[in-house]
């Protein structure tokens, strides 16, 4: 579980996330929602201290983010960043092993993880795990991406756009692989996205925000049905009106075009 | 060939004694710097200025500059030291430069994701930043390796034994072999080491376990190799060599080991000779102790350590005066003059000066006005020359300056009439010359003398003793004909000395 409170971030004059105040539930998925620039990825760096918060606490499964040292904050929370970041000079076995190794887990350990984890993201290890990353398509190293957050069986995952480099028909495998993965662990992770369908799709509750502030949160059917201002309207609003367009659109071709 | 070829091991050693302390300095150094640089943002552009200002300084000036820089700190100011010292400070700026950019070129992506994955600040640079930065790192080790192992053949002339030996002596004696086997080996030297940490490289980045043992053991074996050759010296206590020290000229090649061999044949001791020397930095290093003897020239002594400005009156007295200069003020002894002077004089033809009856520079006045005179590029604006202008009122139909290598060439061929050419040029002999009498003696003595540091006396004196038998016992001519022997006949300067010391003691069992 993940509780923010009064979560505030200021560079020098300007605010990037003002007073933000947001609880994640034990094996909830909330999607953070919004524009570039709304200031939905510095609320995720700001909860593995990728940056500092200038005010406002955070607690994770009832303790303070604060009151151990950086790195061992980030040891216990999976991270998956939009430019995925393997490292290039280990193979994808190494790098999927990192956090346990930091851990100081034992080989034999670490190595069987690694395998499970593989086969969890759909990738075959014994063709997989000596590979480097610049040998695997752009959805393949997202998988190790995966993987690699959830080596070392964090209780908390934060998504930084994961999938949004990825072509679509790609982000689309991937949505669902993960869908069924975090099902099948309970998982508890913020998802930032601005992609308002990804947002519908895998969100149990969708956070949206504007400015650096917190809008409304609430559940797909929520936003959809009572959204509190014009933003959040018009936020639903865009995925329907294309659904509209996309039916109408198949309707009116001629038969017999293919 | 085979002569060169036998000096080879101990050049090379000194070589790689060299390049690969002063390398591995250099990376000790540069890589923990160039890491510090991207911590401590203020402390970059600092350091890459200075490195880059070092960089700026002639290679030579750079080495030279080490002599009085390590004297004026009471070490060792000669040899091994200042020159590793020079090296080192050239190796630096490709490899803390290329370590910076390295370590800066890290996706900052990456960066991220190190962090990300719970790493500290050490591990982020253990595990990301030095592995990624690695290609570019040994970039700069090669660039390194490949400068310090060029500029290393330039330590010869502040006293360390390199491959530059070969060819500082090889230009001066016109001993071509010698320059090319120099050269050549010097750039093996290079490509060997830099193909090693290629193959280094190549190792660790592909992980080939046999490449990356194989290269690091071949390094491992010439550290090895360098540090038993360095140490070896001290551990079996041998008494230090008596060192001979010597300018970049061929008659001084000739009589430095004209000394080493009197020196070892009378007293069996283990002599070395440092060769191709700045006329100021061996002078130092006698003064210092560095090196135990040489011979210099009163004239030189006069002008440049007495500082001079009037003409010595005759030989004896500029002999005499540096001889007391040397011994009271300096503590060094003069063991006495070898019997001959190279000095600046009148050449010409030895045919035309029959012809004309001239023998000396005064029997010259009556012609000179309808003759031409050919001089090195420095010889018409020195004190020399207006000596002789006005002691014989000389006058010449044409002065021309030319290059001192074609000079001798040219008043052969009688393109000019006279040249100033050196007493004792072995090519006097070769195409026929004749030095004039210098009877007024108006261009000063310039005899040769043996010179010795203050301890050796008192250490050795038995080395006195076989210094002491060669005082003159060498005239003008028959150093011409040495120096004749080594450049105009190609004979080693080992083996010129050695028939010049078996015809004294000939002589002297007569």
């Amino acid at each position: 579980m993940i509780e923010l409170e009064g979560l505030t971030k200021k560079y020098g004059e300007a605010t990037a996330v003002d007073g933000l105040t947001l609880e994640v539930n034990e094996g909830e998925l909330l999607v953070l929602l919004g524009g570039s620039g709304c200031g939905k990825t510095t609320t995720l760096k700001m909860i593995n201290r990728l940056i500092e918060p200038t005010s406002g606490s955070i607690r994770i499964d009832g303790d303070d983010a604060t009151g151990v040292p950086a790195h061992e904050l980030r040891r216990r929370i999976g991270y998956v960043f939009q430019k995925i970041g393997l490292f290039p000079h280990m193979t994808i076995a190494e790098n999927i092993a990192i956090t346990p190794d930091l851990l100081g887990w034992d080989a034999a350990r670490t190595s069987n993880r690694v395998d499970e984890l593989l086969e969890l993201v759909e990738l075959d290890p014994s063709e997989m795990r000596e590979r480097v990353p610049t040998a695997l398509s752009g959805g393949q190293q997202q998988r190790v991406g995966v993987a690699r957050a959830l080596a070392a069986e964090p209780s908390v995952m934060l998504l930084d756009e994961p999938f949004g480099a990825l072509d679509p028909l790609t982000r689309d495998r991937l949505q669902e692989s993960f869908t069924r993965i975090r099902r099948r662990l309970g998982l508890t992770a913020i998802f930032v996205t601005h992609d308002m369908a990804e947002a519908l799709l895998l969100g149990d509750r969708i956070a949206v925000m504007d400015a650096g502030e917190l809008v409304q949160v609430g559940t797909p059917h929520e936003l959809l049905h009572e959204p509190a201002n014009d933003l959040v309207r018009e936020l639903m609003e865009t995925p329907q009106r294309q659904a509209q367009n996309l039916r109408s659109l198949f309707e009116s071709s001629p038969e017999g075009d293919a | 060939m085979s002569q060169q070829l036998a000096l080879l091991p101990g050049y090379l050693t000194g070589h790689l004694q060299l390049t690969m302390l002063a390398l591995l300095v250099a990376i000790a150094v540069s890589i923990p710097l160039g890491v510090l640089a991207t911590r401590v943002k203020w402390l970059e552009p600092p350091l890459l200025a200075t490195a880059g200002v070092i960089q700026t300084i002639p290679s030579l000036a750079l080495l030279a500059v080490m002599v009085p820089v390590l004297a004026a700190f009471d070490l060792q100011s000669i040899g091994f030291l200042p020159a590793l010292i020079g090296l080192t400070l050239y190796g630096l700026l490709p490899i803390l430069r290329n370590t910076v950019t390295g370590i800066e070129s890290v996706d900052p992506a990456l960066t991220e994701a190190a962090r990300g994955v719970g790493m500290t600040e050490a591990q982020q640079l253990r595990k990301v930043a030095l592995p990624l930065a690695l290609p570019m790192i040994v970039g700069g080790v090669r660039t390194a390796t490949v400068w310090t192992v060029g500029i290393a053949t330039l330590s010869t002339p502040v006293g360390a034994t390199s491959l530059g030996n070969y060819i500082f002596s090889g230009l001066q004696t016109r001993n071509f072999t010698a320059v090319l086997v120099g050269s050549v080996a010097a750039a093996l030297l290079a490509l060997v080491l830099d193909g090693l940490v290629h193959m280094l490289e190549v190792g660790i980045r592909d992980r080939r376990r046999g490449l990356t043992a194989m290269s690091s053991g071949v390094f491992g074996l010439l550290l090895l190799f360098v540090g038993v050759t360095l140490v070896a010296p001290w551990v079996r206590g041998s008494a230090r060599p008596i060192r001979i020290g010597s300018k970049s000229f061929t008659e001084q090649y000739v009589l430095a080991d004209i000394l080493a061999e009197q020196i070892h044949a009378k007293t069996g001791l283990p002599t070395e000779k440092v060769e191709s020397l700045g006329s100021t930095v061996v002078f130092d290093a006698v003064k210092s102790g560095d090196i135990d003897v040489y011979v210099d020239y009163s004239g030189t002594i006069w002008a440049t350590v007495l500082q001079k400005k009037a003409q010595p009156t005759s030989r004896e007295q500029a002999i005499r005066e540096s001889t007391r200069y040397l011994e009271d003020e300096l503590g060094m002894t003069v063991v006495g003059p070898l019997g001959f002077e190279n000095t600046y004089a009148l050449v010409m033809r030895d045919a035309q000066s029959t012809d004309l009856g001239v023998r000396d520079i005064s029997e010259l006045v009556p012609f000179a006005p309808s003759m031409s005179m050919g001089a090195d590029y420095e010889f018409f604006s020195r004190p020399e020359w207006k000596a002789v202008k006005t002691s014989y009122g000389l006058k010449f139909e044409k002065l021309r300056t030319m290059d001192p290598a074609l000079m001798y060439q040219a008043v052969a061929q009688g393109t000019v009439d006279v040249i100033s050419g050196y007493s004792t040029d072995g090519r006097i002999d070769a195409l026929d010359l004749r030095v004039l009498e210098d009877d007024e003696h108006a261009i000063p003595p310039y005899d040769a003398l043996i010179i010795t540091s203050h301890h050796l006396k008192e250490a050795h004196p038995e080395v006195m003793d076989a210094l002491a038998e060669l005082v003159g016992t060498i005239d003008a001519a028959q150093m011409r004909k040495m120096n004749g022997d080594v450049d105009q006949r190609g004979e080693a300067t080992a083996v010129v000395a050695q028939r010049f010391l078996g015809g004294l003691a000939a002589e002297t069992n007569r």
